[in-house]
């Protein structure tokens, strides 16, 4: 969807929350000098726009516990990819899931599965679980473990553009 | 330390939060609790560290932009450096080390459709290493699941 100027201040002042306000929405309009109405007006057409996802609580998986993140790795037909990858996004704990392209002879993984677990156990059991899903389909796998984070800010649109 | 009422904000307020006049009012209603008592917990839950943040998510593909996810094998001895380098564009909004020989992975976002690939020549060009641009061509229908349970809760407290 295309955004205007105006869209663009409320992304700017809200991509890093939301006032923890009764009137969250009525804050923002303030700071930007618009009309509230104008505000919740916008949010809701770039919610429905898909600019904003959603709303809400974006929890810190590792605070919570859920301190192993595999990004798991298959390498399947291309010509089936897109049936396998729904297959895949839809277990319950794979949080998401790609088709991206490969870089041979380097890189031959081209669906990309996301699982998040309390050990490192938890998360070979989801894989297995991946695997056997995928049987004879899945040419080789792997799991890049994350092992440290370097960076974590989230979206940030620039002042210009 | 969290709580059942806590537990029940992180699962149920995952996405949904109103637009509208009083939306801690809204969704409190829904999760049993009050206004102020709402606003109070999702604050003391971001200090605690339990959230990263409360609003919205933007999704830089559906605001006129563009995102990927890139990947660079960065020497063990100047693997400080290189995070450096990377960290340092404001464009990458996540950077993970992972095990592998592409032992740097990072996100990139941009609000212009261009601005992704400036950034990875601009990496590349910093760095003096081998960037591998890896886009989505699709992607899975996943949902909201990330619940906690009882479990969770000890683990997190």
């Amino acid at each position: 969807m295309i955004l205007d100027d105006t869209d663009r201040q409320i992304v700017r002042a809200t991509q890093e929350g939301l006032p923890l306000d009764p009137q969250p929405y009525h804050r923002v309009a303030e700071a930007l000098n618009l009309d509230p109405a104008d505000v919740m007006t916008r949010v809701r057409r770039m919610l429905d726009g898909g600019a904003i996802r959603r709303i809400g609580v974006i929890p810190n998986h590792y605070a919570l516990g859920y301190t192993f993140n595999g990004m798991t790795v298959w390498d399947v037909d291309d010509a089936r990819v897109s049936e396998l990858g729904a297959k895949v996004g839809a277990l319950d704990f794979v949080s998401h899931c790609y088709h991206r392209p490969r870089h041979l002879p380097l890189w031959r993984y081209n669906l990309f599965a996301m699982v998040h677990g309390r050990s490192k156990d938890a998360v070979e059991r989801q894989v297995e679980r991946i695997a056997e899903l995928l049987g004879d389909e899945a040419h080789d796998h792997r799991i890049l473990y994350s092992t440290r984070i370097l960076k974590k800010t989230g979206l940030r649109i620039k002042e210009t553009g | 330390m969290m709580d059942a009422a806590d537990r029940r904000i992180i699962n149920a307020l995952q996405g949904g939060f109103p637009v509208s006049e009083r939306p801690f009012r809204d969704a409190a209603v829904e999760l049993g609790l009050d206004e102020g008592d709402l606003i109070r917990r999702i604050e003391r839950l971001q200090a605690d560290g339990y959230l990263s943040r409360f609003g919205p998510l933007y999704d830089a593909e559906n605001m006129g932009g563009a995102k990927t996810l890139a990947a660079l094998s960065a020497p063990e001895a100047e693997f400080e450096r290189v995070t450096e380098q990377v960290n340092a564009f404001d464009a990458v909004a996540h950077n993970y080390q992972r095990a592998h020989d592409l032992n740097m992975w990072f996100v990139v976002c941009s609000d212009t459709p261009g601005g992704v690939k400036e950034t990875l020549d601009a990496i590349e060009a910093e760095t003096g290493l081998k960037v591998y641009d890896m886009p989505k061509l699709e992607e899975f229908f996943i949902g909201l699941k990330f619940e906690l349970d009882e479990k969770d809760a000890e683990d997190a407290a």
